[in-house]
């Protein structure tokens, strides 16, 4: 048998009808006569082609430019071996995985608690040097997640509070009891749903904002840049955030119940017929200030886990886009559950403030 | 044969109200190694990525290997495109791949060539940059500045391209490590046929490698030779960059010349 190739002989031209070629090729044997002398262009690929089709060795009838027979030699000289695998799973990994993230999450506690200290010292530290108080940044991010944020969560707390108002009154018309509408907003929204409310779309909104921000910048390396300038990364990118979020969550927690009661209300007024005027009226009778300020408390206790959340997993960030990424979710995922945490332990510690019997 | 690989014609770039360039042509014949040289901000990456077709000129006409850069249906830019290589300033290695993977891409996504194949050519491109097989399980991230460069041109070369581009191939390298480098750069271009365009600030990679030099001042290319003939240009740019470094670099050996 007699075989002639021609033509261009690269990954990029012999794409069309690879199939074809490979079938050819396979038809050869050690006898087969080799003419590539037509073959105008021949890349590695080409070349590894040809030699599989040889069986890895010179056949003994073959014609050639000398140009391509020294391609063909480099492909031929390829280094054996294969590339070197990762190991497949096994019930050992299995062990080994769950190792891995029991000690990755004793290291992410060790990490957070370090980061807290550090946290406490850096407020020792401005309380003794109250000159250094990184005022600018403090107010730039109160700026950036608390009034940036108003109208969203204005939006959002207008529409649950039309929901959760209208679904209610549904059932309460009844029982007839009407007027316990106020009782069910009033503490729903104030005591419960401001807050939480606020801190999932904080921790979605901001939270992840700061993640990705301290991530990028340690990946350009300026949080190493800033270090090596002796200023204090935790009390210069940290503690803005930290302040920042505590001062405008509870601003955000009462914005935003105010405007779910007004929502509420419009709701109360169209569905049962009661007067937003008799509404804010009753509002202070029923649900006693002290739901107020928890709702309050909690919004800054929650401001607090979120932004320590997220600086937390953004100083974390490897220099690679893998790891920023997953670290965002990462940030968002945990400041979300454990805003949900923190809210269970609150209501179980203030069950018995606030509520009338 | 005589068609030049890249031919530009009356480029002429603004960034806001900023000129940068202003009718800059350049024609660059096959098999040559062209060093790209001119001050900080005079345009030299911005007309690389010009040729990429990363971005377009305001006026003026880029042509690759005969054809205009942007004709054609999807499939013929799009494989125009990978008939050049481009090693970026920083590599540009893929962060979430590791060695093998990223070289591996370009070869893969033209869903041709078998998973045993494409180990072959890992291998055989890792070979030609002088890397180890199995540097091919490394993340990007675990490389030094010089095993990134390696890596990056190892991905550069995966399509055996006719023409290479290289932005600053040997910043940021130590001197043995970059002569290394030039000297792998030479091989290659002997072995593959290749046409480099080389922008560089280091006069050590421009004298080692360029066939020509193109100077781009005063928004355009003043002048497009031999090195020899370069040198003997008045001009002030060629003065202060070729002379100014060479004086310093006399004077320092202490000969006098």
């Amino acid at each position: 048998m007699r075989l002639e190739l021609a033509g261009d002989w690269s990954l990029n031209s012999l794409g069309r009808d690879i199939d074809q070629i490979r079938r050819t090729l396979a038809q050869a044997s050690p006898s087969t006569e080799w003419n590539l002398s037509a073959v105008a262009r021949l890349d590695s690929f080409g070349a590894i082609l040809i030699w599989r089709a040889w069986g890895e060795c010179w056949p003994a009838n073959v014609s050639l430019q000398p140009e391509h027979r020294r391609i063909i030699e480099r492909a031929a000289a390829i280094p054996a071996g294969a590339l070197p695998k990762t190991a497949a799973f096994s019930p050992r990994a299995a062990v080994a995985s769950l190792g891995d993230a029991l000690l990755g999450f004793v290291d992410h506690a060790l990490h957070f608690v370090a980061l807290l200290g550090q946290l406490f010292l850096d407020c020792i530290h401005l309380l003794r040097h109250p000159r250094q108080f990184p005022l600018a940044e403090v107010s730039a991010s109160v700026y950036k997640v608390g009034v940036k944020a108003m109208p969203v969560a204005a939006m959002v707390g207008f529409l649950i509070g039309v929901v959760l108002s209208y679904l209610s009154s549904l059932q309460l018309k009844t029982f007839g009891a009407d007027i316990f509408i106020i009782n069910i907003l009033g503490l729903g929204i104030i005591r419960e749903l401001g807050p939480v409310l606020v801190s999932v779309l904080v921790a979605g909104r901001s939270g992840s904002a700061m993640t990705a921000q301290l991530g990028v910048m340690r990946v350009t390396e300026e949080i190493d840049a800033l270090a090596a300038l002796g200023v204090s990364r935790s009390q210069r990118l940290v503690l803005p955030k930290v302040f920042a979020l505590m001062l405008a969550m509870p601003l955000l927690v009462l914005w935003t119940s105010a405007v779910a009661l007004l929502g509420g209300a419009l709701s109360a007024w169209v569905e049962l017929g009661i007067a937003p005027s008799f509404f804010l009226e009753t509002l202070p009778r029923v649900v006693p200030i002290a739901n107020l300020y928890i709702g309050l408390l909690k919004g800054m206790a929650f401001g607090l886990l979120i932004a320590l959340v997220a600086c937390h997993f953004g100083l974390r960030v490897q220099p690679n886009t893998e790891s920023l990424s997953a670290s965002t979710t990462a940030s968002v995922v945990s400041a979300i559950t454990i805003v949900i945490l923190a809210d269970a332990a609150f209501a179980i510690a203030t069950r018995t403030v606030g509520v009338v019997a | 044969m005589n068609t030049p690989v890249i031919e530009l014609q009356g480029i002429r770039t603004r960034f806001r109200d900023q000129l940068i360039h202003d009718g800059v042509d350049l024609a660059v014949p096959a098999g040559e190694i062209v060093a790209l040289v001119g001050g900080s901000g005079s345009g030299k990456t911005t007309l690389m990525r010009h040729i990429i077709g990363l971005t377009h000129p305001e006026a003026g006409s880029i042509r690759l290997f005969g054809e205009a850069l942007h004709a054609g249906q999807l499939a013929e830019r799009m494989a125009r495109r990978r008939r050049f290589g481009v090693l970026f300033q920083h590599g540009a290695l893929f962060s979430a791949f590791n060695v093998g993977e990223n070289i591996a891409f370009p070869l893969r996504e033209q869903g041709v060539a078998s998973e045993e194949e494409i180990a072959a050519l890992v291998r055989l491109k890792l070979s030609m940059v002088e890397m180890e097989p199995a540097h091919a399980a490394l993340m990007p991230a675990e490389l030094s500045g010089g095993m990134v460069k390696r890596a990056a041109l190892a991905r550069a070369l995966a399509l055996e391209p006719e023409l290479l581009l290289l932005d600053e191939p040997t910043a940021g390298l130590d001197p043995d490590r970059s002569v290394a480098f030039i000297e792998l750069i030479r091989t290659l271009h002997r072995q593959l046929h290749l046409t480099v365009i080389l922008i560089t600030h280091d006069l050590d990679t421009l004298a080692a490698l360029a066939t020509r030099v193109a100077i781009l001042a005063d928004k355009r290319i003043v002048s497009h030779d031999t090195l020899e003939r370069t040198l003997v240009l008045e001009h002030p740019f060629v003065q202060r960059f070729f002379h100014g470094h060479y004086r310093r670099a006399e004077a320092a050996a202490g000969e006098d010349h």
